[in-house]
């Protein structure tokens, strides 16, 4: 049987999730975390199960992430880093999705430069699919761990103020945060300067903001996102200097939060650009090397219950 | 050439619409040879003539041959997408009788002998007519002017830099008051390429999928900025696919302010909308993106006013490799020859317009703004028709299509109104009831009378 809460084959996205299965998920992930903390740190959940890590876009963090907790779940796994530049494409994604399945893996983790991408592949291997981050569109596990580093810290999500700063406009991250903690009753505004701020963004329920010390005003919870440096040379942000200025995280602009509120980045950080030292080692309150801990946890959980509704579904398997 | 000429041949039994003159009721149609010889409703007087072969068209609609003023060739260059063969194959499938091309082949039609080579082929294939467009500038490079004058002579019905804009303010303000010292017309992909870096319209959807989006804006601007050197140069400005509600209503001060100004629109711009793309699907990026359900329904109404002249397909084939990929990655373009008539008599069965007028946009409008004696039923012209039937549906079927490439955004959608039969210079090359053997079916059709 797939499992009860969540039996989808993929985890494409936070999009059209319910509340109900993002709890489960989380409540699984609690689970493992503390199975990461014992001295014993494997099972034998997915023994004699295939992992394929399979990613179109350099990573250390999230590729390390899955890998070892593929290898917590006592399955195999292996490591595909595809180099792809738009210049030089040769195998398409598709002729990929024809020698994996040949493969014949249980669950593949998948990032992509291109939004979409990770759907297109899912479409047409017949096994599941995370997705480890498609593009600009949604990093689900990402918002998930972010989810239960939160949860375990303030015991809820509902009713919680939560910022997110920086690049929204590019950041896979931003979207599969805010519908993960809109869905779950939180509050959610984005801060950044308008050049950063995608589209209409608040028809899907944030509030927008431009300026750091109103958009952090009581905040319980303070997201900092990586701008990568591309985008500072003058295209989105005139300088790096000018961006610290107005949107980099340092102790006077954090006073307008909340006394308890945590801060939390998905890594890796730009010290100086996004955030100052300062407050990223706050160990009080600074929670960023927690997300990478929980990340694990997350991964073991999904990678768990997508292997199991995989195993468990030979009729749509072959359908596809 | 090898083909036979035909006879004379009494198409009876017909409800004929023909816009030129109005005319939409029972009639007949007799041809002798390549020509129409003439029109009525009473033509025969009840005796037919014994040397006339009869098509009954069993009630169904016949209209002149439609006119697409905007199809993209892929020959010469790109055969594996779309050769001249099976566009025109897919053209006379789609009742186009007559279609106009744009230059971006490869080599482009920026020279003579490309332009003269395109002809040629298309003579040969004796199918649907093939005319072409010129470029604007050397290599649709947006930089040299190409010789408009001498392309014209060879040919070229008017210019443009294809799916490009001239983004150049300078060299539009020349090509324009270059192209009127001949008397040309200037067509233009209006969207300023600075602003159209993403890949759909922007918004909530584009916002949702992660994808970069091109804002309305581009085109606006574009067409604002060439209507300005329109009044400024006195040139003939003809605005391609205009795909948001600003630009109808651009365009209709243009006309009233008297500046020598015309534009299309494709049937994507008002069937569908930017919901098409949900599910990153490849098939519905287009060029201009598909805008939002307010802009669909302004395009529908500029199309009723009469502001949007004409209707073409702006077909566009892609092979799979151009287009089952990622989409930031994906082609932009969709095929749309053998959809045109049906999915524009949408306009017709939604109570938009009448059939006459739908008919309208796709014959008679486009060849007068491109100077072509074509898209009208009276003596003397060019036996071009086609016969259809307005309210027959069926399911689109991109795989089914004699285009080389499937990549319809309409795939699998309801439509209705259907393509019969299709007659270029008064030989039928097209029969959906009996597309192997074109003679049988006459034969069959003059038994029942």
């Amino acid at each position: 049987m797939p499992d009860p809460v969540f039996p989808h084959r993929h985890l494409l996205g936070i999009e059209g999730l319910s509340p109900a299965e993002i709890n489960h998920l989380l409540d699984r992930s609690d689970h493992y975390v503390a199975l990461n903390r014992a001295a014993e740190k494997t099972t034998d959940a997915l023994r004699g199960r295939t992992i394929v890590n399979l990613f179109f876009e350099n990573s250390t963090r999230t590729r390390t992430s899955f890998e070892l907790a593929a290898k917590r779940l006592g399955a195999n796994v292996i490591n595909m880093q595809v180099e792809t530049s738009s210049v030089a494409k040769g195998e398409t994604l598709i002729d990929t999705a024809v020698t994996l399945n040949a493969m014949h893996p249980d669950v593949l983790a998948v990032r992509h430069p291109d939004s979409g991408a990770v759907k297109l592949l899912a479409d047409k291997v017949n096994c599941g699919v995370v997705n480890g981050g498609d593009g600009s569109h949604e990093h689900p596990t990402q918002a998930l761990l972010d989810a239960l580093t939160i949860r375990r810290r303030k015991g809820r999500l509902s009713g919680l103020l939560v910022a997110i700063c920086g690049d929204v406009l590019h950041s896979r991250v931003a979207r599969s945060n805010f519908l993960l903690l809109l869905t779950m009753g939180a509050r959610v505004r984005i801060i950044a300067p308008r050049t950063l701020i995608p589209s209409q963004v608040d028809r899907m329920g944030v509030e927008v903001f431009t300026d750091m010390a109103a958009g952090l005003k009581d905040v319980d919870i303070v997201m900092m996102l990586r701008v990568q440096n591309e985008r500072m040379r003058g295209s989105f942000i005139p300088s790096v200097r000018e961006y610290f200025h107005f949107f980099g995280l340092d102790r006077a602009k954090l006073a307008q939060a909340k006394p308890d509120a945590l801060i939390m980045h998905p890594g890796p950080m730009n010290r100086g650009t996004e955030i100052d030292s300062d407050v990223a080692d706050d160990y009080e309150r600074s929670v960023i090397r927690e997300q990478v801990e929980l990340g694990v946890a997350v991964r073991m959980a999904v990678l768990e219950i997508l292997a199991y509704n995989n195993m468990t579904a030979p009729a749509r398997r072959a359908a596809s | 050439m090898s083909v036979a000429k035909p006879g004379r041949v009494a198409y009876v039994n017909a409800r004929v619409i023909d816009p030129a003159s109005g005319f939409d009721g029972p009639a007949q149609v007799l041809t002798s040879g390549e020509e129409i010889l003439d029109v009525g409703p009473k033509l025969f007087d009840g005796k037919m003539p014994a040397d006339v072969q009869v098509v009954d068209c069993d009630g169904m609609c016949l209209a002149p041959g439609l006119v697409d003023m905007r199809v993209q060739l892929r020959e010469p260059g790109e055969e594996h997408k779309e050769s001249l063969k099976s566009a025109c194959e897919a053209a006379v499938a789609g009742g186009v009788t007559t279609m106009v091309c744009l230059p971006n082949t490869n080599p482009v039609m920026d020279d003579e002998p490309t332009l003269e080579f395109v002809a040629r082929r298309a003579r040969l294939l004796a199918l649907t007519k093939v005319y072409c467009y010129g470029a604007i500038t050397k290599g649709l490079q947006g930089k040299e002017l190409a010789e408009m004058g001498l392309l014209s002579k060879a040919g070229a019905l008017a210019f443009t830099d294809a799916t490009k804009a001239v983004a150049d303010a300078q060299v539009m303000r020349r090509a324009l008051q270059y192209a009127a010292t001949f008397g040309l017309m200037i067509v233009q992909h209006p969207e300023e390429p600075a602003l159209a870096t993403g890949v759909m319209n922007s918004g909530e959807i584009a916002t949702r999928m992660g994808l970069s989006g091109i804002p309305r804006e581009a085109e606006i601007i574009m067409l604002e900025r060439d209507l300005r050197l329109t009044a400024m140069t006195g040139g003939r400005y003809h605005a391609a696919h205009i795909s948001t509600s600003d630009s109808v209503e651009i365009i209709a001060r243009a006309k009233k302010q008297g500046l020598n100004v015309t534009c299309d629109t494709a049937p994507f711009y008002f069937s569908l909308n930017e919901m098409a793309v949900g599910d990153y699907r490849t098939f519905a990026k287009l060029s201009p993106p598909l805008r939002n359900e307010q802009d669909r329904r302004a395009i529908v109404e500029g199309l009723k006013s009469g502001v949007i002249d004409a209707i073409a397909s702006d077909h566009a084939p892609h092979d799979q490799d151009s287009k089952r990929i990622p989409f930031p990655q994906a082609a932009f373009g969709g095929s749309g020859l053998e959809t045109l008539l049906a999915v524009s008599l949408d306009l017709y069965h939604n109570g938009n317009m009448d059939l006459l007028e739908v008919i309208r946009r796709l014959t008679v409008a486009p060849a007068k703004l491109l100077g072509l004696e074509a898209g009208r039923l009276a003596r003397g012209q060019k036996a071009d028709l086609v016969v259809f039937n307005s309210d027959e549906g069926w399911k689109v079927i991109a795989d089914a299509f004699k285009s080389k490439s499937k990549n319809s955004p309409f795939d699998g959608r309801p439509v209705q109104g259907r393509v019969l039969r299709t007659v270029i210079d008064g030989r039928t090359v097209f029969d959906a009831l009996g597309a192997q053997q074109p003679a049988q079916t006459v034969r069959r059709a003059a038994a029942k009378t």
